[in-house]
């Protein structure tokens, strides 16, 4: 392929979704790592977050010292991709929580913010710069209720904000890794 | 903007999310926070943990919707609850006060000894046990969107849980590499659905995320279910009839993410007080054996 080049992309691999990613890495071509210790930072360019339990996630960052590793990887430059969980992970503020966790992003996140599993769904979703619409799963999915100033927002749902991106993070409520689709995952490369 | 709920991605992506992780079973909202703060991806809410419904006997049924709905209040991790195999209402009660999974579990008194629900009709997804590929296929044809080994339930011994586990991956391996006009025979044979032989043949593995149950007493058990390619651990009366519960539950946690880290796990180990006190499996009269309910 002209001018491809090839990206070592890691998962955080603590728990979750994080095949799911690994599998769409590859299938654009790149090389895809779990990342289970944070010394296995210093060979990726760029990490993702995956989906699962941002409460398990947190503990697990703290208990494995992941924390500060993490934030330095961003301020490399290096680019992050959190999906659901990993939106709340980044977020500098949760609603309704004392709790942060590694505060990357301009965003206030919103928890369970759709309520519980049964109200889980999926829906056609417009995104910003994408010519077609993106099939969005949102799986007791967060939404960002506030945002700083230089986040872009990406997608809404019912005028909730569902994706964005600053600088070198993007973030997503919805999970791509359960499609087949790989344009939200192109999105992400195209940043490094 | 339409939106779709309890879609098949929707249900079979909730249990995708809990991978790596481990459910813990609570009797009340004390039990679950512990189980929430030491990492736990979800809770079952339960009313006896079942090595007790061994010890009481008698007929064991859906949990009071008070517990229930205790620990819904108490956590924000996803919360699961049992219904008896068959038992259509209790599942829909289940549903209607917004458990966030349904275990159509053989720990709770069958009421169906014929018919398993089914779990396509619903918005809640379903977790459902099985000991073979067969039992396995049967359950997705009626729309479970998660897997686990039955295991042995409230015995504290692994032996059964493995034993279902390795059954069923080296089944889908031998499905995997069959030829085409091989395929009806082996669902014939399996009394499985051919559809979905096909499925597992075409993509190489189960559709649905295959958690491992049943006996799952030490950080070392949850570690070796992983090991043989569990995609996660439920532990029963492993953690809350444990010397030490707090302990217990997070070093079963650690053992589950890190589960080829031995030098992590022997640190794990050290220290963490007595097991529940497990059963010989031979021990048990035929008709204690849960994992024989259902079919």
């Amino acid at each position: 392929m002209h001018g491809f080049e090839q990206k070592k992309i890691g998962v955080l691999g603590l728990q979750g979704a994080v095949q799911e990613h690994i599998m769409q890495v590859e299938e654009l071509g790149h090389n895809g790592m779990i990342i289970k210790k944070p010394e296995q930072l210093d060979e990726i360019d760029g990490l993702i977050l995956p989906g699962g339990e941002s409460t398990t996630m947190r503990r697990l960052i703290e208990r494995y010292d992941f924390l500060e590793p993490i934030q330095t990887f961003h301020s490399q430059n290096k680019p992050i991709f959190g999906t659901c969980a990993g939106m709340v992970l980044v977020a500098k503020e949760i609603s309704d929580s004392s709790d942060t966790h590694l505060k990357l992003m301009d965003i206030r996140v919103k928890r369970n913010a759709f309520g519980r599993q049964k109200d889980s769904f999926e829906a056609e979703l417009p995104i910003k710069g994408m010519s077609e619409s993106f099939k969005a799963v949102f799986i007791r999915a967060p939404y960002i209720d506030s945002v700083g100033e230089d986040v872009e927002i990406l997608a809404t749902y019912n005028n909730h904000i569902v994706a964005a991106m600053q600088k070198k993070i993007l973030v997503s409520s919805f999970h791509p890794e359960l499609t087949d689709d790989t344009r939200f995952l192109q999105m992400f490369v195209d940043m490094f | 903007m339409s939106k779709l709920v309890g879609t098949e991605t929707v249900k079979r992506g909730m249990a995708q999310m809990q991978k790596g992780g481990v459910i813990m079973d609570v009797v009340n909202a004390e039990q679950a926070k512990i189980a929430e703060a030491s990492g736990a991806v979800a809770v079952m809410a339960l009313e006896r943990v079942p090595s007790d419904i061994r010890a009481a006997g008698g007929v064991a049924r859906m949990a009071d919707p008070r517990i229930v709905e205790e620990v819904m209040n108490g956590v924000t991790i996803p919360v699961m609850a049992k219904a008896r195999i068959g038992h259509i209402v209790e599942a829909r009660v289940l549903e209607a006060m917004g458990v966030d999974y349904i275990d159509e579990s053989e720990v709770l008194t069958p009421a169906d000894e014929e018919f398993h629900l089914l779990k396509s009709d619903f918005t809640v997804p379903f977790v459902c046990g099985c000991r073979d590929l067969g039992e396995a296929a049967r359950r997705i044809g009626e729309g479970a969107a998660m897997l686990r080994t039955k295991g042995e339930p409230g015995t504290g011994n692994i032996v059964e849980a493995v034993r279902h586990m390795r059954k069923v991956q080296a089944q889908v391996r031998k499905v995997t590499l069959m030829s085409d006009d091989e395929l009806m025979t082996e669902a014939k044979n399996l009394g499985a659905p051919y559809e979905v032989l096909r499925q597992i043949k075409e993509s190489g593995s189960l559709p649905v995320v295959n958690f491992a149950a049943g006996g799952i007493a030490t950080p070392a058990d949850a570690a070796l279910m992983m090991e043989l390619g569990a995609d996660g651990v439920f532990v029963g009366s492993g953690i809350f009839k444990s010397e030490n519960p707090e302990k217990f539950a997070s070093a079963i946690v650690q053992a589950t993410t890190h589960y080829n880290d031995y030098d992590l796990i022997g640190k794990l180990s050290k220290e963490l007080g007595a097991a529940m006190k497990g059963i010989e499996i031979s021990k048990l009269n035929q008709q204690d054996r849960m994992q024989e309910r259902g079919w």
